[in-house]
């Protein structure tokens, strides 16, 4: 995944000598290539790895570069007051558009941000304040200890700074707690929230990280070309932006380096090109762009970076490292305390009554059983339980608390975890980092912790806490495959291996057996028992008879929503109406 | 402001504004479809209301160059996946599709162009040459990649937006036309001033509406396509290929979108990166309308028209940004309602 430390030094050598080996021009598009890495880095972040995608970077470049302008050119203020002005303006605007945006489903930010940065764009070019769309020319250089930075040379030692450690902030962030919580954002907020990701905040926090690296780069732009003007930040500034994220590997922190280098020096190599080809300058680049992000997308969906990787010696992300102490445990309700109880419950999907008027309770130590045909209203009681979805009737008690109305991740700081009945992990995270998922709740260093390495004696805690229990579901050996390379019953496995880590009171694990061989059912038959006997409770839907009735102390039936029977395995197996259900009828 | 002047900006917000209505029913149609954000749709506008303009200053023009080109690509793809898949039953038909059809299209520009043929047919001949683009746009870009999430599909548009509006620099150039008005009537109703070529914009815009109203009740296809939107599998599990719904869908969008484009062409100059915006707002109105229903897209459009007209009178400097940071209180809205967590699909 990350180039070896022999790639980076190898990137960090070339970036060194590249001053005085290449020309002028070179420089300066090594400048350009910089400042295109910073806004494509925040882009890699927030639309490769969180599923957010923004067409509309340049607003925020564009607010600090004309932050920056108006300040230094008429106030005479100095550039360094004028960058946390710029950022501080950025990060309002970010958090305005975030809060009215982020929340809605996938196509309809996209659309927003294109209709801001035309909004915006026209602002730009019609503000007197701003030079309207002459812009504002003059702009001082920047000065770092009486050094002047006036030339595309010496502000390159600047930008590439900035870029660098904005790169290794953002590989930071992604091998820690946040992180995992953020590559799950995109394709697995449901099963986030269950384990008490805020993901609405967290998809807020990268969102304004991408702002802040875009805004940033505009202050920068303004102090390297010394003049801004609209045209740097209309809707195609916004969209190449995107497309250096695609090009890259949106996902792969050094993808953005690939992708702003391929098309920073694509377009000027089409500049030289295409006139001497054709004959004639028409801005045949935007063609050719667009006509190659189409045979990428066709050809290479997920970019260059892993191509470019796989060359590298990947390190293993997230591997334990040397021994740390033990996360601290809660203490689990004495046994027999009425743990989670359900009165009359119901839950319509339009007309068809999905639950309805459902009691039952669970005591604590014990496992219940929840069997009925498919279509009975299983998943859904589970989806309820844990928050994923809201009863229409009835109340559902935790510990004598209602838990009706709270959020998910509310529900998951509780201690009910669960697993998915259709697997619901991260496949392109190792085993372990899954597992380590689930321990969220137990650690709380944030997204600035983990890009300054604050976080690392935690991040220990919890990779250790995760790789015990991957072993205790027997899958140790597999601890740093990724996730996606496990067959199905394994991936039920390492379901509950992440739900142990989040340290459950209640347990809800749905159709944990379905895929497993006789001897891993007996296994984790065992493995269930050993739970009970640490006081963990359990609540088990299966449709693996043997399986459930040899293990569960009571058992729960459901027929189309409603319960059918409540009682001993050895009751409910010659209950009539149970046979009745399941067996349409003895006649 | 005076009575006279609001009258005249309403009626103004009204023309405009049913064109957006036309665009912003073709985009739902296209999204509800085939998932796709259709930002190209705008080239459409700017090849139709540009083709018409030098049509009728009798040049031939630059689109049908595109057409050959993309019939030939999109014929290309065809013989690429019959020779892959060793299956030649469909391929006539749609070679003929993809090469005889643009090519017969363009024979008859390039006969017709300098003759200066009359308004109607001018009109005929730029959809005859814009609308299949739509399909052949779909069977290049889209067809490969039907199964991609929203969000691929979406950075695909901005792709191909990206080449056609490229294309339409490099064969339209880069000054604006405006085509000749319809008709040079005006009619007093009463304080108002009708200008004829308003009554054409609105009238069409709702032909239109009626004969998709029709076709989407009454027709096999449009029920078929309306199937598909509701839900893809159910609608392939009875006989109805994805690829003919979108082919079909896009072929809609893009006559829609050339239609608008003959339109607007004699109320403003068009240039070719023009139709990007007008297609735009034909999304603000279907953002406005919600993004799902017909009828609040057309009232949403409506309003966007309004506003823009009403806002050029005020300022008209900041027009655009007031017609674009409309979405916000709608988006303020739908997200202070909505609190579902949803997964996107893989």
């Amino acid at each position: 995944m990350i180039p070896g430390r022999a790639a980076l030094a190898a990137f960090i050598a070339f970036l060194l000598a590249a001053p005085w080996l290449l020309t002028s021009f070179q420089v300066t598009l090594l400048d350009y290539i910089g400042l295109a890495t910073l806004v494509s880095l925040g882009l890699v972040l927030l639309t490769g790895v969180a599923g957010v995608m923004s067409f509309g970077q340049q607003v925020f470049t564009g607010l600090a570069a004309y932050c920056t302008a108006v300040l230094t050119t008429r106030y005479g203020m100095s550039p360094w007051l004028t960058l946390p002005l710029g950022l501080a303006l950025v990060a309002a605007t970010a958090l305005f558009l975030g809060a009215i945006t982020l929340r809605l489903s996938g196509h309809y930010l996209p659309l927003a941000t294109i209709a801001w940065g035309i909004g915006i764009y026209f602002v730009f070019g019609n503000l007197d304040l701003l030079g309207r769309h002459t812009g504002v020319p003059d702009i001082p250089a920047l000065s770092v200890l009486g050094w002047k930075l006036d030339t595309g040379r010496r502000i390159y030692w600047l930008i590439w700074a900035l870029a660098l450690l904005a790169l290794l902030a953002a590989r930071n962030l992604l091998d820690s707690r946040a992180g995992r919580a953020i590559r799950a954002l995109r394709f697995r907020s449901v099963m986030a929230e269950s384990f008490g990701v805020d993901t609405a905040s967290l998809k807020t926090v990268v969102f304004l990280y991408a702002a802040l690296l875009a805004g940033l780069s505009g202050w920068l732009y303004a102090h390297f070309l010394r003049f801004v003007s609209p045209g740097a930040f209309n809707v195609n500034a916004g969209i190449d932006y995107l497309f250096m994220a695609v090009v890259g590997g949106a996902g792969q922190v050094w993808g953005a380096v690939i992708g702003a280098s391929v098309l920073t020096l694509l377009r000027e190599w089409l500049k030289e090109l295409l006139p001497a080809l054709i004959g004639y300058t028409a801005n045949y680049d935007t063609v050719v762009f667009g006509a190659l992000m189409l045979l990428l997308l066709q050809r290479a969906r997920n970019g260059l970076a892993p191509a470019v990787a796989r060359r590298l010696i990947a390190a293993p992300r997230g591997c334990a490292r040397e021994p740390a102490a033990a996360l601290a445990r809660r203490g689990q309700p004495r046994a027999g305390e009425r743990l989670l109880e359900l009165r009359s419950a119901g839950k319509r999907f339009g007309g068809l009554v999905a639950v309805r008027e459902l009691s039952f309770s669970v005591a604590s130590g014990e496992i219940l059983g929840l069997i009925g045909p498919n279509g009975a209203g299983k998943s859904t009681v589970f989806n309820l339980v844990t928050g994923v979805l809201r009863a229409d009737d009835g109340e559902i008690l935790f510990r004598g608390d209602a838990i009706g109305r709270l959020a998910a991740s509310e529900i998951a700081r509780r201690g009910i975890c669960r697993t998915f009945q259709q697997v619901n992990l991260v496949g392109s995270m190792s085993v372990l980092e899954n597992a380590a998922l689930g321990a969220h709740l137990r650690g709380r260093h944030g997204t600035l912790g983990a890009m300054l390495r604050a976080d690392r004696a935690e991040e220990a805690q919890l990779l250790q806490e995760a790789a015990r229990q991957i072993e205790r579901v027997g899958l140790a050996a597999h601890a740093s495959d990724p996730a996606s390379s496990l067959p199905l019953g394994q991936q039920r496995l390492l379901e509950i291996a992440r739900a142990l880590c989040a340290d459950p009171v209640l347990l809800l694990l749905d159709e944990p057996a379905a895929g497993l061989r006789y001897a891993e059912k007996q296994a984790l038959a065992q493995l269930l028992r050993g739970l009970r006997a640490e006081g963990i409770s359990i609540l088990l839907v299966e449709h693996d008879m043997e399986f459930v009735m040899g293990l569960v102390d009571r058992t729960v039936v459901m027929d189309f929503g409603e319960k059918l029977a409540e009682g001993l395995p050895r009751e409910i197996q010659s209950d009539p109406a149970v046979l009745e259900a399941y067996l349409g009828g003895l006649e | 402001m005076s009575f006279d002047i609001s009258l005249w900006l309403l009626q103004d917000g009204v023309t405009n504004g049913s064109i957006y209505a036309l665009l912003a029913l073709a985009l739902l149609l296209v999204f509800a479809v085939t998932r796709t954000i259709f930002v190209p749709q705008g080239e459409f506008i700017s090849y139709a209301a540009l083709s018409l303009a030098l049509l009728q200053a009798g040049r031939l023009p630059g689109v049908v160059y595109v057409l050959l080109g993309g019939g030939l690509a999109a014929a290309a793809l065809e013989l690429a996946q019959a020779l892959r898949a060793r299956r030649w039953r469909h391929l006539p038909r749609r070679l003929a599709l993809y090469l005889l059809l643009p090519g017969a299209i363009a024979a008859l520009a390039w006969w017709a162009a300098p003759r200066k043929p009359d308004l109607a047919e001018q009109v005929l001949l730029v959809l005859a040459l814009v609308t299949p683009l739509g399909p052949i746009l779909y069977r290049i870009a889209y067809q490969p990649l039907a199964g991609a999430s929203i969000l691929v599909l979406f950075i695909v548009s901005m792709a191909a937006h990206y080449v056609l509006s490229g294309l339409g620099l490099v064969f339209f150039g880069g000054e604006g036309l405006r085509s000749r008005p319809f008709a040079d009537a005006h009619f007093r109703l009463g304080v108002l001033d009708v200008s004829a070529q308003s009554l054409w914009v609105v009238a069409a815009s709702l032909a239109i509406m009626l004969v998709l109203w029709l076709f989407f009740s009454r027709s096999l296809y449009g029920k078929a396509l309306r199937a598909t939107a509701v839900n893809r599998i159910g609608a392939r599990l009875v006989g109805v290929r994805p690829e003919l719904a979108g082919s079909l869908s896009f072929a809609i969008a893009a006559f829609i979108g050339a239609l608008s484009g003959v339109l607007i062409s004699p109320v403003t100059t068009i240039y070719y990166d023009t139709g990007f915006l007008i297609a735009l707002k034909g999304f603000v109105g279907a953002i406005l309308g919600g993004m799902g229903s017909y009828p609040l897209a057309v009232l949403g459009s409506l309003g966007v028209g309004m506003l823009e007209s009403f806002s050029s009178f005020w300022s008209s400097a900041f027009k655009e940004t007031i017609v674009f940071t409309a979405i916000i209180p709608v988006l303020l809205w739908r997200s202070l309602t909505t609190r579902q967590v949803e997964d996107e699909e893989e």
